[in-house]
């Protein structure tokens, strides 16, 4: 395997660290506070975390972390349906990895596995398929999930069973957008985000300009930026020239990967097999209208909400949980009221500490927990 | 090791008697004549010393031997159900000797003595039994131990899966010898005997679910020849712990919370092979976290660190040893990583399994 380690190299980072620096005067007294950039991608807040970007970055610049992890916007009545689904006798429930610890209202896939329900992990939704070829006498449920990155796979997968006439496989689609859930994001009355990086495995399957309306008609910087930890390095410079050149404009850090139409084959099979819901439940950001898709009618019988029935109850957010505010960067993760007490990766009470990708969970583990506790005391302190 | 200890004991007499069926059964399990010629052909006619051949329930060992090397008994046990049982790069039952030799190793104790007990599905073909039992005698020679005393249970097809391994071992602490995690001082360094996470980067590779063509080799081996060569070097060597579930990462929490003092790790200096850097970026596993078995951790005074690393390289087991971090004083308890990248991270430890990222 072949590394990208130019793109990890910590010379070009103090490099780009120094640019950053120099761009300080321009927001020397804002009475605003720090410069406040929305990562909206998993993927970014796990690359951020995992390669300590944060504390590199001067303090007046303020990463917030966007609801950009699948696995943690999944209302808990979707996993309570997951489990349902997992406990029909003939089932062979499959998942991505991240899914399997969310807690539903009674239990996680993997306690519906510990009790005997056949959850299995999958790679990817093809070897669910492969699951449902080897075993013509079980139903094979793949639970789809993701943003536009993963749904060109789940609908590949979909037209291949169509093809070969596979019958015992479906799928349990959660799929979700990014543009109407960064709408969302940007009509909230306590938005006081200054810009916007750009998930690049999104826009390398829908392209460049699905995001034009941010600087448009929001008049915030936008870099579609890819997954390395100077390219996070690169796009936060990016953006933040912009605000100090007081432009906006969506830029494309990810050229190398992401082409400014995206992929029309993927775009291709995505519309033939899914269509927009009229609307989407999140956790923590409530209802978003648009936000996620179902599957067509012509491909209903590859739908496991149209095979067996799912009970599709709404399950109401914990009360003390505080996950919308920090999606929204209202707050920090760790000003969280119940943020490292009552709320840990172990016992996860709202859905940002539930994977690994997080904004909570990151802070929980990759952070120190100690100092971010201490902090929220003197801050609660000098607040009340 | 000391054979003077093994030559104990008296020889086995009687013609040994012989196995000839494919598959384990219940009847194996169950006390009889089946039974009998389970045990005496394939672990007894295995395992092959004095001290097993005398068929008793318990193993009797002289005790004026054991005094001879050292004033402390190490006593440890543990249980291996791996799944598969053959993987690349070793076996259960290599597994099951290296990981209770290690564990008395790192104490700073030569193991002696090891007890097997065998936990088998019915169903499991004879000669896959036999291979793990051969495996099992070439690692213990391997480290200069002998399996004295041993149980076998046959179970119900569903039960167990194919074959568990219990073993426990006992070994000596030469006088004068107190490896601990609390001696731990700020100025030390920590090092590793080689590269990262290949056990468990092999494992998930032979289960074969995510289909890559990977040649990863587990790096179970035996590490008491390897510690005797530390101490050597490094009379003063504070403490080690060998790297198995929960990897590095794991261990080095150990370390900082035992001694109230701060760990922090070079990720530049950790050697990961380039294969299993590879499978943890496509999994999104990381492999500070992978288990090892055939990898420690080890905290030594600033002064005797370049000879005590020199000395480890030398040796077989440690050709790619470095060191990879200090100890500091501050944030007592924590393990902080220096990344590659130049940031810093805290490296705690896990929460249940790694699981795979998606996105
Ligand atoms: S600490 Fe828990 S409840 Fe609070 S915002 Fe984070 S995930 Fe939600």
């Amino acid at each position: 395997m072949k590394f990208v380690d130019e793109f990890r190299d910590p010379d070009a980072a103090k490099a780009v660290l120094r640019a950053i620096d120099a761009l300080a005067p321009n927001f020397a007294d804002r009475p605003e506070g720090p410069l406040q950039l929305m990562e909206f991608c998993g993927g970014h807040t796990h690359t951020i975390f995992r390669y300590g970007i944060e504390p590199m970055l001067p303090d007046w610049i303020e990463l917030v972390h966007g609801p950009g992890c699948p696995v943690c916007v999944l209302p808990m009545g979707r996993v309570d349906d997951c489990v349902a689904l997992a406990e029909r006798p003939n089932v062979i429930f499959t998942t991505f990895g991240d899914a399997i610890r969310v807690p539903g209202s009674r239990k996680s896939l993997l306690q519906a596995k510990a009790e005997g329900a056949d959850v299995r992990m999958v790679y990817s939704p093809l070897d669910a398929l492969e699951l449902a070829r080897r075993h013509p006498e079980r139903e094979v449920v793949f639970f789809a999930l993701g943003f536009e990155t993963t749904m060109p796979s789940t609908a590949l997968t979909v037209l291949q069973a169509a093809q070969e006439g596979v019958e015992n496989f479906s799928l349990f689609c959660n799929h979700i957008t990014t543009v109407p859930t960064i709408k969302a994001i940007l009509d909230s009355p306590d938005m006081r985000l200054d810009g916007f990086l750009a998930p690049g495995h999104v826009c390398m399957v829908v392209g460049e300009r699905p995001f034009d309306f941010v600087a448009e008609r929001y008049g915030k910087p936008l870099v579609i930026t890819g997954f390395e930890p100077l390219d996070i390095l690169q796009s936060i410079w990016m953006a933040v020239e912009q605000l100090a050149d007081r432009r906006c404009a969506v830029e494309n850090q990810y050229a190398r990967v992401v082409a400014a139409h995206g992929n029309p084959p993927g775009l291709e099979a995505i519309a033939k097999v899914f269509e927009l819901r009229a609307f989407f439940e999140w956790r923590g950001l409530g209802s978003i209208d648009h936000s996620g898709v179902g599957m067509r009618d012509a491909y209903a019988r590859f739908d496991a909400e149209h095979k067996f029935t799912v009970p599709n109850l709404r399950i109401a957010d914990p009360k003390s949980c505080q996950c919308g505010e920090v999606l929204k960067g209202s707050i920090r993760p760790w000003e969280c009221k119940v943020f490292g007490t009552a709320c840990t990766p172990q016992t996860p009470l709202g859905a940002l500490m539930v994977s690994s990708e997080g904004a909570c969970a990151a802070y929980h583990n990759f952070g120190d927990l100690q100092a971010l506790l201490a902090r929220r005391e003197t801050q609660e302190a000098v607040s009340s | 090791m000391s054979s003077s200890i093994l030559a104990e004991g008296t020889p086995f007499a009687r013609p040994r008697r012989t196995l000839h069926a494919e598959r384990i059964t219940l009847a194996h399990g169950a006390g009889g004549k089946a039974m009998r010629d389970l045990i005496e052909d394939v672990f007894v006619g295995t395992f092959d010393n004095p001290h097993l051949h005398e068929l008793d329930d318990q193993a009797r060992l002289p005790l004026d031997a054991i005094a001879k090397g050292g004033d402390q008994l190490a006593f440890t046990t543990d249980s291996y159900v791996v799944d598969p049982l053959f993987f690349p790069g070793g076996d259960i039952g290599e597994l099951a000797i290296t990981g209770t030799v290690n564990d008395l190793a790192v104490s700073g104790a030569t193991p002696h003595y090891l007890t097997c007990g065998m936990i088998i599905e019915e169903g499991l073909e004879v000669e896959a039994l036999r291979r793990v039992v051969a495996s099992m005698k070439r690692t213990a020679d391997a480290a200069g131990v002998a399996i004295v005393t041993g149980d076998t249970k046959v179970v119900h097809r569903g039960a167990a899966d194919k074959l568990f391994i219990n073993t426990a071992g006992v070994g000596v602490i030469a006088a004068g010898r107190k490896l601990h995690a609390s001696t731990i001082r700020p100025g030390d360094v920590l090092l590793v005997n080689g590269a990262l996470g290949d056990h468990g980067a092999a494992i998930v590779d032979a289960r074969g679910e995510y289909a890559m063509q990977n040649t990863i080799e587990s790096d179970c081996q035996p590490l008491s020849g390897l510690i005797e060569t530390m101490l050597n070097a490094c009379p003063d060597l504070r403490c080690m712990r060998d790297a198995t579930r929960g990897g590095v990462a794991t261990v080095a929490n150990e370390f900082a919370q035992a001694s109230h003092t701060a760990i922090r790790l070079h990720e530049r200096s950790l050697p990961v092979r380039d294969a299993v850097r590879g499978m943890c970026e496509i999994l999104g596993l990381d492999p500070l976290y992978l288990a090892n078995e055939g990898k420690l951790m080890a905290i030594a005074p600033a002064a005797q660190a370049q000879p005590l690393l020199e000395a480890m390289r030398a040796h077989h087991a440690g050709r790619d040893s470095a060191i990879v971090g200090e100890v500091h004083p501050a944030p007592a308890g924590r393990v902080i990583l220096e990344t590659g990248f130049g940031g810093d991270r805290v490296l705690d430890v896990l929460i249940g399994d790694q699981l795979p990222r998606i996105c």
